[in-house]
C-alpha cells in the first residue's frame, strides 16, 4: 500500500496567501554549486519553495512560504540565504493554523 | 503614533503575546501590540490543545466565549510500525467535569477572541505591522522598536519580545542565537473537516467530547519525531514532526511523511472521506532547559517560544507560553508601580518568578531528555517500536507455538537488536532523563 502522491501545488491551493509581488522575503545569495544544506531544502521545504536549476543552483520562488523558518535556521549562518519575514499583511494568512 | 511614548511594546500576537499585554493593560499600563499577520493569529500554528488552568489564570470566566473546540476526556499514545500500533489509552468520565481540564482549539479562531480581550482589556493591537528591529541608545538599552509601516522609531519602557520561535528581532540584535537544527522541529499539519457525527462514531464521543492520539514509531523513519490527531468540532488536526537536524540529515520531504501517516492502516480509516481545508507547516522549540536563551535585558524581556519554552515530553507550548507572558507582564506591571527603569536587575524579577512557577521547574526535570533522545533518536523511533509491535503480536497470535519459544524468541529479538549491554543502558539513561 503506498500512500496517494498529492502534488505540493494542490496542497498549497488550499492555503490563503497575499504575495507581495516583486518583493520576495527570502533570497539565495549567488552560488557555483550549492552547500549540503542549501541542497537538502530542495526536499525539506515543506512549501518545496526551493528547486535546483538546470545550472545545478538552487533558487527559491517564496510565493508558497508558510513562514516556518526551517531554511532560515539550516542556512542563515552560512550566508546561503537572506531571510525577513513578509511586510506586514503580506505572505501566508492561516485561515485554521 | 511615533510621537507617543508607551510603557510596553510587545512583539507579536500569540499565546505569550497575548497573555502578556493582556497582563499589562489590565493593570493600567499603556500598551501598544504589534502583529504581522492580517488578524491575530492569521501567522500562528499549532496542534492545538488549550490547557485551561494556565489561561484561567489570566482569564478566570474565559469558557462563556472562548471559541473551544472539544473537552479531552481520552488520549491515546501509540507506537506504529509499518502495519500496526500498540497503544495505551486512557479515557476517563472524570474528564466530564464542569470545568474541563483540557479543550482542542483552532488557533486563527481562538487567537482573535483572545485578542479581543487584549484591545478590550485597553492595549492597542496594531495589525498588518513587522516591527523589523529594535531600536537601542548609546548605552544599549532598547527603547523602542522600527516596524515597516512608519519608518520612525516607536518608543517604550520595555519591549516584550512574543516574536514566535522563528522571531527575527532578538536574534538580529544578539539577545540570543537562531536556535541550533537540533532545537527545534518541523511540524507540518493539515486540517481534515468531516460531519461532526462522524468524528463521534469513529472515535466514540458525544456532544462536546474529544479524543487525542499521540503517535511515534517508524512514521518518523528512524528520526526523533511525533504524530498527532485531534479531534475538533467538524474537523479533525493531523501532523507529524521531526527535529530539523533529522530532516537536514535524512533530506525526507515533511510531506511524504504525512502522507505516509494518513495512510498507515490505523489512521486512514479514521480520517476515509476527509476534505482537507489547509497545509500548515511550524517550528516547534525542542531544546528543553539546556536551549532556553537569557530572557531579559536591558528595555526588554523575551517570552513563550522565542524563549524556547517549550516541554517537549509532554508536549506543552502554548501554556508555556501564556504562563511565562503573564509572569513577564505582571514583573514589568509590579516595577512599573515603583517608579523603576526597565533595567536588567529589575526586570531579573521575570526570570525569578519564572524560575519559581511550573515552567522552568519542568524543564528542568526533564533536562536531560533533548540530548538522550536525539543522539538516539533511530533506537528510540525505529527498532524499539518495531521490536514492540513483533513482540505484541508474538503475544496474541495462537498458532501452536510453545509459550515459553514464544518468550525466548521476543527476548531474542531484542537481545539481537539492541545487545544486552545495550537495553540496559538505553533504559538506565532514559530513567535518569526522567527522574
Amino acid at each position: 500500500m503506498t500512500a496517494p502522491v498529492v502534488r505540493i501545488e494542490d496542497r498549497l491551493y488550499q492555503n490563503r496567501y497575499l504575495v507581495d509581488a516583486g518583493r520576495p522575503h527570502i533570497k539565495v545569495r549567488p552560488h557555483q554549486s550549492p552547500s549540503a544544506n542549501l541542497l537538502a531544502l530542495t526536499r525539506i521545504c515543506p512549501a518545496k519553495c526551493y528547486e535546483v536549476n538546470e545550472n545545478g543552483q538552487v533558487e527559491v520562488t517564496a510565493d508558497g512560504c508558510m513562514e516556518c523558518g526551517t531554511c532560515r535556521i539550516l542556512c542563515e549562518a552560512n550566508g546561503d540565504i537572506d531571510w525577513s519575514y513578509p511586510r506586514g499583511g503580506f505572505g501566508v494568512l492561516f485561515k485554521f493554523g | 503614533m511615533s510621537k507617543e511614548k508607551f510603557d510596553a511594546i510587545v512583539v507579536g500576537a500569540g499565546m505569550s503575546g497575548n497573555a502578556a499585554a493582556y497582563t499589562m493593560a489590565s493593570r493600567g499600563l499603556k500598551v501598544l501590540q504589534l502583529e504581522r499577520g492580517e488578524y491575530p493569529g492569521s501567522k500562528n500554528v499549532q496542534g492545538a490543545i488549550l490547557y485551561a488552568n494556565m489561561l484561567e489564570t489570566i482569564i478566570p470566566d474565559f469558557r462563556d466565549d472562548a471559541p473551544l473546540e472539544r473537552h479531552l476526556i481520552e488520549q491515546r499514545f501509540w507506537l506504529m510500525d509499518d502495519t500496526s500500533h500498540t497503544g495505551v489509552h486512557y479515557r476517563s468520565d472524570d474528564f466530564n467535569e464542569p470545568t474541563p481540564n483540557r479543550y482542542t482549539i483552532i488557533r486563527a479562531q481562538f487567537d482573535k477572541w483572545f485578542s479581543r480581550k487584549v484591545r478590550e482589556a485597553g492595549a492597542t493591537v496594531l495589525c498588518e505591522t513587522t516591527a523589523t528591529e529594535l531600536v537601542l541608545d548609546g548605552g544599549g538599552k532598547v527603547i523602542g522598536v522600527r516596524t515597516d509601516r512608519a519608518g520612525e522609531t516607536i518608543h517604550a519602557e520595555v519591549v516584550v519580545l512574543a516574536e514566535g520561535v522563528n522571531g527575527l528581532l532578538g536574534t538580529r540584535a544578539g539577545f540570543r542565537k537562531v536556535p541550533k537544527p537540533e532545537a527545534v522541529a518541523l511540524a507540518v499539519k493539515e486540517m481534515h473537516f468531516l460531519p461532526e457525527e462522524v468524528i463521534g462514531e469513529r472515535f466514540g464521543l458525544t456532544g462536546d467530547q474529544g479524543c487525542v492520539i499521540e503517535a511515534a514509531g517508524t512514521i518518523s523513519r528512524g528520526m526523533a519525531g511525533l504524530g498527532f490527531l485531534y479531534t475538533n468540532k467538524e474537523s479533525v488536526s493531523l501532523g507529524i514532526g521531526c527535529l530539523v537536524s533529522d530532516f537536514a540529515a535524512t533530506v525526507e520531504s515533511p510531506y511524504t511523511l504525512l502522507d505516509a501517516f494518513k495512510d498507515h492502516p490505523s489512521i486512514r480509516p479514521l480520517l476515509a472521506g476527509s476534505e482537507v481545508k489547509e497545509y500548515a507547516a511550524h517550528l516547534i522549540p525542542e531544546g528543553g532547559y539546556k536551549a532556553i536563551p537569557q530572557l531579559f535585558g536591558n528595555g526588554w524581556v523575551v517570552v513563550g517560544d522565542a524563549g524556547q519554552l517549550n516541554n517537549a515530553v509532554h508536549r506543552e507550548g502554548s501554556n508555556l507560553a501564556m504562563t511565562s507572558g503573564r509572569i513577564a507582564g505582571e514583573a514589568i506591571s509590579m516595577i512599573k508601580s515603583q517608579g523603576c527603569p526597565m533595567a536588567p536587575e529589575n526586570l531579573s524579577l521575570y526570570k525569578a518568578m519564572l524560575d519559581k512557577s511550573f515552567v522552568v521547574k519542568d524543564l528542568k526535570k526533564y533536562k536531560d531528555m533533548p540530548a538522550l533522545l536525539h543522539t538516539n533518536s533511530r533506537n528510540f523511533f525505529m527498532t524499539y517500536p518495531q521490536l514492540l509491535s513483533k513482540a505484541a503480536q508474538n503475544f496474541v497470535r495462537v498458532d501452536g507455538t510453545p509459550k515459553i519459544e514464544k518468550e525466548k524468541a521476543t527476548t531474542a529479538a531484542f537481545v539481537k537488536a539492541r545487545s544486552r549491554w545495550g537495553l540496559f543502558s538505553d533504559a538506565v539513561r532514559l530513567a535518569l532523563a526522567w527522574r
